[in-house]
């Protein structure tokens, strides 16, 4: 127990790191992800095309796999990063954001046929019809499944750790490593600080679900 | 294709699309040619460089990475799947002294990153790096499975339970033989699709150092050269993402059958991989 009171600076740290690169990844995963959405139901067909297959590839693509690419693969080829925190930024951003594409455009989907329907009727464009109408509701009914696929973030994250990246996890296998004798109440410690992310964004995803459920 | 979010195309229209069409072909293949040609400059595509396939070592070696990828995966879709049906059993439980500990047990399993769990058993238990990961995946998956059933069981219709109490059946007969076939048929793409997500975390095994495709991957970078770790790299992720696909598409196929047979139909696959909890 003593342990993990004695390198409190080292875990607020991890920590803080945790949350930076879950809310940077989540920003720009939330933006991407909703474009390639936009892209998948839009008219122009190269771009339908590309938003599927991009999807379809990181879907299926092992974490550990985008992030050895960002961090091994990328600097041999010339791609140089100042702090390696970039490389898990964009490996996080990347998975994330297929895995958003996909709950927006079953958003999009659920939206009742009609609205878009009395959208063209009154003369909508494609890009008024998705940005006014669609959009804005469909965003409104994924936001629970949004807010999982944020917490799932949250918890992959932690795989940077294993890439030079000192956030909770890399901090601590260095603990871990230090404190020998002491190792569970290091990783419970970890553990701990995780759960503190995760289990309220769970509690509000359910809220939520169930504001949302009433709404409709 | 028609689609309800924009008019059928006349020829103005279609005139735009073919022209944004192009110009989208453009970009993506000039980025793509722009990639290629970087690579090129660094003589990645040297024939020297792919001819590390013609050593058969190379291909034992990845064959290894598969196989070890695969026996994790397999062994702790094994275990996961029985004792993610005893957790649900006990989270559903009429006794709250069984149903309240295992929710919290549940959430606290729910909320941890695998990878943590991994170096837990690794480290704590002193374990091969084998059982570690098998454990991690177990205990993870283990919850979700639980949580997939359970959102299966809570959408049949009342009257099941109902009818199975009234013949005389015990609440637990009731649960095993009316409600978890039902729950489990309805869930199949749901359980198919994180059986997927588990097949994805065996590449965390890399980081506690068990030898599966991706430390094969390193291995062999470490033992050949550096210049080989792109063509490895880029073999063994074509070999990972074909696998995870594979099973993918097998989910995908499983709901649109199930759809058409299982009474009152399967549930979608949820995006996140995780049933939103209710």
């Amino acid at each position: 127990m003593d342990v993990i009171i004695e390198n409190l600076p080292q875990y607020w740290d991890g920590f803080l790191r945790t949350l930076f690169l879950s809310v940077v990844s989540g920003i720009i995963a939330l933006i991407f992800g909703t474009v390639l959405a936009a892209a998948r139901v839009s008219p122009i067909a190269a771009l339908r095309g590309f938003s599927m297959v991009y999807v379809e590839i990181v879907r299926n693509t092992p974490l550990t796999i985008a992030f050895f690419f960002a961090a091994v693969v990328l600097p041999r080829l010339g791609i140089t990063f100042q702090q390696f925190e970039v490389a898990a930024i964009i490996a996080l951003s990347a998975y994330t954001s297929a895995f958003i594409a996909e709950a927006v455009r079953s958003g999009v989907n659920s939206v009742p046929v009609g609205q878009a329907e009395a959208a063209r009727s009154i003369g909508m464009k494609f890009s008024q019809v998705l940005t006014l109408i669609i959009l804005p509701q469909a965003l409104r009914t994924v936001i629970p499944p949004l807010i999982n696929i944020l917490i799932a973030l949250v918890k992959n994250s932690s795989v940077a750790g294993a890439f030079y990246v000192l956030e909770l996890f890399g901090q601590g296998k260095q603990l871990a490593n230090a404190n020998g004798d002491a190792v569970v109440w290091v990783l419970v410690g970890v553990a701990f600080f995780y759960l503190l992310i995760t289990i309220p964004l769970g509690y509000l995803a359910n809220v939520v679900e169930r504001k949302v459920a009433i709404a409709r | 294709m028609s689609s309800v979010l924009y008019d059928v195309p006349g020829p103005k229209a279609r005139r735009i699309s073919l022209i944004g069409s192009i110009i989208g072909v453009v970009v993506i293949g000039g980025l793509l040619v722009l990639a290629v040609m970087t690579l090129a400059q660094q003589g990645i595509f040297d024939a020297n460089r792919w001819a590390v396939f013609q050593i058969p070592d190379v291909w034992v070696l990845i064959a290894n990475g598969i196989g070890a990828t695969l026996a994790a995966a397999a062994v702790a879709a094994v275990i996961a799947f029985p004792l993610g049906l005893l957790l649900c059993l006990m989270r559903i439980s009429d006794n709250a002294w069984i149903r309240v500990p295992t929710r919290i047990v549940l959430e606290f399993l729910r909320g941890m990153p695998v990878v943590l769990m991994m170096l837990f058993v690794l480290l704590v238990f002193a374990t091969s790096s084998f059982v570690a990961v098998v454990a991690g995946l177990v205990l993870y998956n283990s919850a979700i499975f639980a949580e997939i059933i359970r959102a299966g069981v809570q959408s049949l219709p009342k009257g099941q339970r109902e009818a199975g109490l009234a013949i005389g059946l015990t609440s637990f007969q009731s649960r095993l033989t009316i409600e978890l076939p039902q729950a489990i048929r309805r869930m199949l793409p749901s359980l198919v699709a994180q059986l997927v997500v588990l097949l994805k975390d065996t590449s965390l095994g890399y980081i506690v150092a068990y030898g599966e495709l991706l430390r094969a991957v390193q291995v062999m970078a470490d033992f050949l050269g550096p210049q080989y770790l792109f063509p490895v790299f880029f073999v063994a992720a074509a070999i990972y993402i074909a696998i995870d696909l594979a099973v993918s598409r097998l989910a995908i196929w499983l709901e649109r059958r199930g759809s058409r047979r299982a009474a009152g139909g399967v549930a979608h696959v949820p995006v996140a991989g995780i049933p939103a909890a209710k």
